[in-house]
């Protein structure tokens, strides 16, 4: 079967649809939760997560939320850790070119619904544009307080104290706060929430995004939101703000300075070079002609190579 | 009520508690002032952790009613606080201290972050005054500053029980609950916490339910005592008045018994 057949068998991405039997309204249920999560930002809707043809932890959360607001008219991107090309991505943009048939991307500007795991891309989003996270553990309080109920109650009356006795270890452990990712945030105001797994790099790029930001947790069946344009702040300390990791090395393909890299060990002598995790991001740098220290000279495209030679003269 | 005998700092009416149509607790009035140290003793089953644990709202009665004096003077009824501040108060006018300190601190974090957990959750956001408090409450219990990054897990029995102690007195509370606060400690270490308490507890002026079935534990820290048998009140009175001339035969077998081993 490849990839563009259609699927008769099959409702429109995937779910069912309210259109059809009454017990069919599983997008509806999510649509539900969605709106819902959207009216109050940061709170955890709970959802009926319904078994995906796909392991939990490989984004099942997120292909409810995806496939309950696709649209034919969508063009979607998926990323994991940034990239286009990991398994995730690419078996989760496959599912939906064949059980929707929409238009598929890797360009971050040209996508209207963009599934991540792990990151945020480079590029500003817009306003027509839908982020999804794929979520693995949606309780920010969790490793503290292992109790559903006691958490529950804690985001009821906002009792957040918790949140920064994690930080303060932290500190006590570290001399920093070392939270990497996962790093709390407390959205407009009210509810402290989990990221899912981005880097503190990307918690500045929630606050005040003009996309609308949905994230899905399958296993522990969780919806919440982000509406655009919403106060995000990362919690921190008055004597320990919050900072973002910053990079002293620029990207080894596109030469950038601004953005988040994977470090990639390429033999067993220390060698190491760091590059963008969003790859999309890289690409597009160096078709606009930007070179890392250590880009291969070939292959090269004829478009840049005709661009270089234009640079050249 | 005048000026002169200000209203108690905790009165319960009439407490009743049944598991499964056993009652573990019954018709118990008592009233508590601010300062005073109140024992209840008696045997295991007689219903003394139940009395503690409704006091403490820790469970709801089946009937009776406990009031309890705020800060600005005015005594509420607990059964009909909202529970955003009930928790509040407890967590900040209150104290609990469990007899296994499992029960009362976050083992994972450390000690420093246990202390600091009840400012935090007030508002603190400064992590030098945070870390400062916490250092200077690790001393106030005759804790060694360096331990301030060490988990409770790194802590013996008194230490924890110490720890506790500290991590509920930090917000500088009226009243403290303590189960068994001695229970499961070697008699010196039992001895050296029961002065530490008995220090705090005269320094900051706090009210205190104990619950022991030790009569040596409530000689030394308690001004009453309730004796409890079978979930009812069997007498009360002044400490000394107690152990010295029980009056009900129960307490004087109690007592005796004591005085006998």
């Amino acid at each position: 079967m490849t990839g563009n057949t259609p699927m008769a068998d099959y409702n429109f991405a995937y779910l069912d649809e309210q259109t059809k039997r009454m017990i069919e309204q599983t997008k509806r249920m999510i649509r539900r939760a969605i709106l819902k999560a959207i009216a109050v930002p940061g709170y955890q809707v709970p959802f009926a997560s319904r078994e995906m043809p796909m392991p939990y932890g490989w984004g099942t959360g997120g292909v409810q939320v995806t496939a309950a607001i696709l649209g034919p008219d969508d063009v979607l991107k998926v990323i994991d850790q940034g990239a286009d090309d990991t398994t995730n991505a690419v078996s989760i943009r496959a599912f939906f070119a064949r059980t929707a048939r929409v238009a598929v991307t890797t360009a971050t500007a040209d996508a209207t619904i963009i599934q991540t795991r792990h990151r945020i891309p480079e590029a500003t989003l817009t306003a027509d544009q839908v982020l999804v996270y794929q979520v693995p553990i949606p309780e920010p309080l969790r490793f503290l307080e292992p109790r559903e109920t006691e958490t529950r109650t804690m985001h009821a009356l906002s009792e957040y104290g918790l949140m920064h006795v994690k930080l303060y270890e932290d500190i006590a452990r570290h001399g920093h706060i070392a939270t990497a990712y996962a790093y709390p945030v407390q959205v407009a105001g009210r509810y402290v929430m989990d990221p899912s797994p981005i880097p503190k790099f990307d918690n500045p790029k929630m606050d005040d995004c003009p996309a609308l930001q949905l994230f899905g947790a399958g296993r522990e069946k969780r919806i919440y939101a982000i509406p655009p344009h919403t106060r995000v702040v990362s919690l921190d300390f008055e004597d320990h703000p919050f900072e973002r990791n910053r990079f002293d090395v620029p990207c080894a393909l596109c030469g950038a300075t601004d953005s988040y890299l994977d470090e990639v060990v390429t033999d067993d002598q220390g060698g190491r070079m760091h590059v963008c995790s969003d790859t999309d991001h890289c690409e597009s740098r160096r078709a606009k002609g930007h070179r890392g220290t250590m880009l291969a000279d070939e292959p090269v495209h004829p478009a840049d190579r005709r661009s270089k030679l234009e640079a050249a003269e | 009520m005048n000026a002169n005998t200000p209203a108690p700092l905790l009165e319960a009416r009439s407490l009743s508690k049944s598991y499964g149509g056993r009652p573990a607790c019954r018709q118990v009035s008592l009233s508590l002032d601010a300062g005073e140290v109140l024992a209840i003793v008696g045997e295991s089953g007689s219903g003394k952790s139940t009395l503690l644990n409704l006091l403490s709202g820790r469970l709801v009665p089946d009937t009776g009613s406990i009031r309890y004096r705020m800060r600005d003077g005015v005594a509420r009824d607990l059964a009909r606080m909202p529970e955003a501040e009930r928790r509040l108060l407890a967590r900040t006018d209150w104290g609990f201290v469990h007899q296994d300190a499992a029960l009362g601190l976050r083992m994972n974090v450390s000690a420093g972050g246990n202390i600091g957990e009840r400012l935090m959750a007030v508002g603190g956001r400064h992590y030098g005054d945070i870390r400062a408090t916490a250092a200077n409450w690790l001393t106030r219990v005759e804790i060694a500053v360096d331990r301030i990054d060490d988990k409770p897990t790194a802590y013996s029995g008194g230490m924890r029980q110490r720890l506790q102690i500290a991590r509920n007195l930090v917000t500088s509370p009226r009243l403290v609950f303590m189960d068994e606060p001695t229970g499961g400690l070697d008699v010196s270490v039992q001895a050296r916490l029961l002065d530490l308490i008995r220090g705090l507890v005269a320094d900051l002026g706090l009210a205190v339910v104990l619950v022991t079935h030790d009569l040596a534990v409530a000689r030394l820290l308690s001004h009453r005592i309730i004796v409890m048998k079978e979930g009812h009140v069997i007498e009360s009175g002044l400490t000394d008045r107690v152990l010295d001339d029980p009056q009900a035969p129960y307490t004087q077998l109690l007592v005796s018994s004591v005085l006998a081993a």
